[in-house]
């Protein structure tokens, strides 16, 4: 089958090219241009970071050898050929990784409590008043930019050494994240629930209670899961500062050169964080459906 | 209430039994679940040594604390603090770009419809799972082994371990590319290295961008921590001042970091609709 293609005259033809043309280098210039920009920026940074290549070649044998050096025992041979003398210490470390793990529970509990009792004053719609819901904001954006460790680094000296200020520290910033998330879920929820208690006579509180409660508890609880696995990660370096948890270990490991336990410790954590990742996948799963996996 | 209600609600009851007497197992599970919830937290707080004494002994000191961070005070270090935050930022960039620029190749042998092999994607996609469990802060600790201590062991650790992150997330982005451009090169007889350059990577770049700003924007919170374990950056600075109870140079310090995400969120925001339109990043 043969299908005519109309070619457009020569003139028209070569003003339609021209004007390609020209878009086309247009764009390359404004690209290039972004690049040439990033660029700039990079080499601005490098040499803010005080970036050295020569080190960086001259020692990144030192990274594979690190890793060498951390898989094999003392005795000279590789970790895996004797699984017990490479995890010698593992019922101290099993018992600090469950103080790893209590510490994000408790932490992700407090704070998603709190986050709980806050969102519904950061909310567009349910807020009772705008300055409230401004104060309350700012408060959050606190808790949530200040990182974590921050937290634990003043905590430690308030409240003592300890998984305490740990637990603290993770509460607070996890108030300040969850209590956005969970505004946000508030903030799509569908109004009309809350007009027809409001029609009967009901207070602010019963309106939240029975018409935006019920709507986005499974958000909230999704939510709260993702944050555990998250905390899970973060308290295992708390104790880098001394707010308990397995970070202790590991940071006494690393500083006096305890090569096998280094990997040993960072084998638990792995395989702590992959059961809880899976776990809360499969456990989000089951409660809230396939939608709310991502 | 009054007796004609109470008829009505029996009624009620009798037409419409699933609703009113749910099976004890369904109305038993939430309560259930509420109190094992409880159970643990009293443990985790007992085990975790929490004493009402020692909790509000701490309150009260951080009530102190705070006071005595007002007004926030850099002293005569300012230049020193400003040049950290140059540190940080720098590192924030750097590392984020390095992770970006080694993750794209990657990305695309974990991702399902390059490399359609599971035996080839499984290894990759469990190293890069094994890179991401593993925190910044730890990745830090194992650069200042190698490069010593100072900024360029943050970069480090930030570009391993957001390479982790990155290799995911893009071999996602490309998954969720549209493989009907992708065949049309193929039928016109482009060689696979043609499909990913010109039927994937103009779908993905826009994504793959919008990320990077993303993780710009995140980075620079990571960037100002991991100079508590002596990897550069305004966290050394901030870390020190604390353990020297210098309160008002620390809230200074904070205020610096809390200004200086700001301002990145908002810059890399403006960038991220540029690049990508209003339709933002989840």
């Amino acid at each position: 089958m043969t299908v005519a293609v109309s070619i457009l005259p020569e003139q028209q033809l070569a003003a339609l090219n021209a004007a390609y043309r020209q878009a086309v280098a247009r764009k390359r210039l404004r690209l290039l241009f972004g690049v040439a920009l990033f660029a700039a920026a990079l080499v601005l940074a490098a040499i803010g970071a005080e970036v050295n290549l020569r080190t960086l070649f001259t020692y990144f044998g030192n990274f594979i050898s690190y890793f060498d050096r951390i898989l094999t025992l003392d005795s000279g041979q590789r970790v895996w050929t004797d699984v017990g003398e490479w995890l010698w210490g593992w019922r101290k470390w099993l018992k600090m990784l469950g103080e790893t793990l209590l510490i994000s529970y408790v932490g992700t509990l407090i704070g998603a409590t709190l986050a709980f009792a806050l969102n519904f004053f950061a909310a567009e719609n349910t807020s009772p008043s705008p300055w409230l819901r401004f104060v309350v904001r700012r408060l959050l954006e606190f808790a949530r930019t200040v990182p974590g460790i921050v937290f634990a680094l003043v905590f430690v000296i308030a409240f003592g050494l300890g998984p305490m200020a740990g637990v603290l520290a993770i509460a607070i910033h996890s108030t300040g994240a969850l209590g956005k998330l969970f505004s946000e879920i508030v903030e799509n929820a569908d109004m009309k629930p809350v007009e027809g208690v409001r029609s009967t006579g009901a207070s602010w509180l019963s309106c939240m209670r029975f018409a935006v409660v019920p709507q986005v508890t499974a958000g909230y609880a999704s939510y709260a899961l993702l944050r555990f696995e998250i905390n899970v990660r973060e308290a295992s370096v708390m104790g880098f500062v001394g707010a308990g948890g397995i970070g202790q270990e590991l940071v006494v490991a690393i500083r006096k050169f305890y090569y096998s336990d280094v990997s040993a410790i960072l084998l638990t954590i792995i395989v702590t964080v992959f059961i809880i990742d899976i776990t809360t996948g499969w456990l989000r799963g089951r409660l809230f459906g396939k939608e709310a996996r991502t | 209430m009054t007796g004609p209600q109470q008829v009505d609600a029996r009624e009620i009851r009798a037409r419409y039994p699933d609703v009113f007497d749910r099976p004890a197992s369904a109305r038993l599970a939430m309560p259930a679940m509420i109190v094992a919830a409880f159970a643990i937290l009293v443990y985790g707080l007992v085990d975790l040594d929490f004493s009402p004494s020692r909790f509000f002994a701490g309150l009260s000191q951080l009530g102190w604390i705070s006071l005595m961070m007002i007004p926030p005070d850099p002293g005569s270090s300012l230049p020193i603090y400003l040049k950290a935050l140059g540190e940080t930022l720098s590192i924030a960039l750097l590392g984020t770009t390095v992770a970006a620029l080694l993750a794209l190749p990657v990305s695309l042998l974990a991702a399902r419809n390059v490399v359609p092999s599971k035996i080839l994607r499984f290894p990759v996609r469990r190293f890069l799972d094994s890179i991401r469990g593993i925190d910044t802060l730890i990745w830090a600790l194992v650069w200042i082994n190698v490069v010593g201590l100072g900024p360029f062991a943050g970069v480090l650790a930030i570009a391993v371990s957001d390479f982790g992150a990155f290799g995911k997330l893009f071999s996602e982005a490309i998954e969720g590319a549209d493989q009907k451009q992708v065949e049309g090169i193929r039928a016109a007889g482009g060689s696979p290295l043609h499909e990913i350059r010109f039927g994937l990577l103009p779908q993905v770049l826009p994504v793959i961008a919008g990320q990077v700003l993303y993780f710009i924007e995140s980075n620079t919170r990571s960037a100002t921590i991991i100079g508590i374990v002596g990897a550069g950056g305004i966290g050394l600075q901030l870390a020190e001042q604390i353990r020297v109870l210098e309160w008002q140079k620390v809230s200074f310090l904070i205020l610096m970091i809390l200004v200086a995400v700001a301002a990145i969120d908002f810059i890399s925001g403006k960038l991220r609709f540029a690049i990508i339109g209003r339709r933002a990043v989840a």
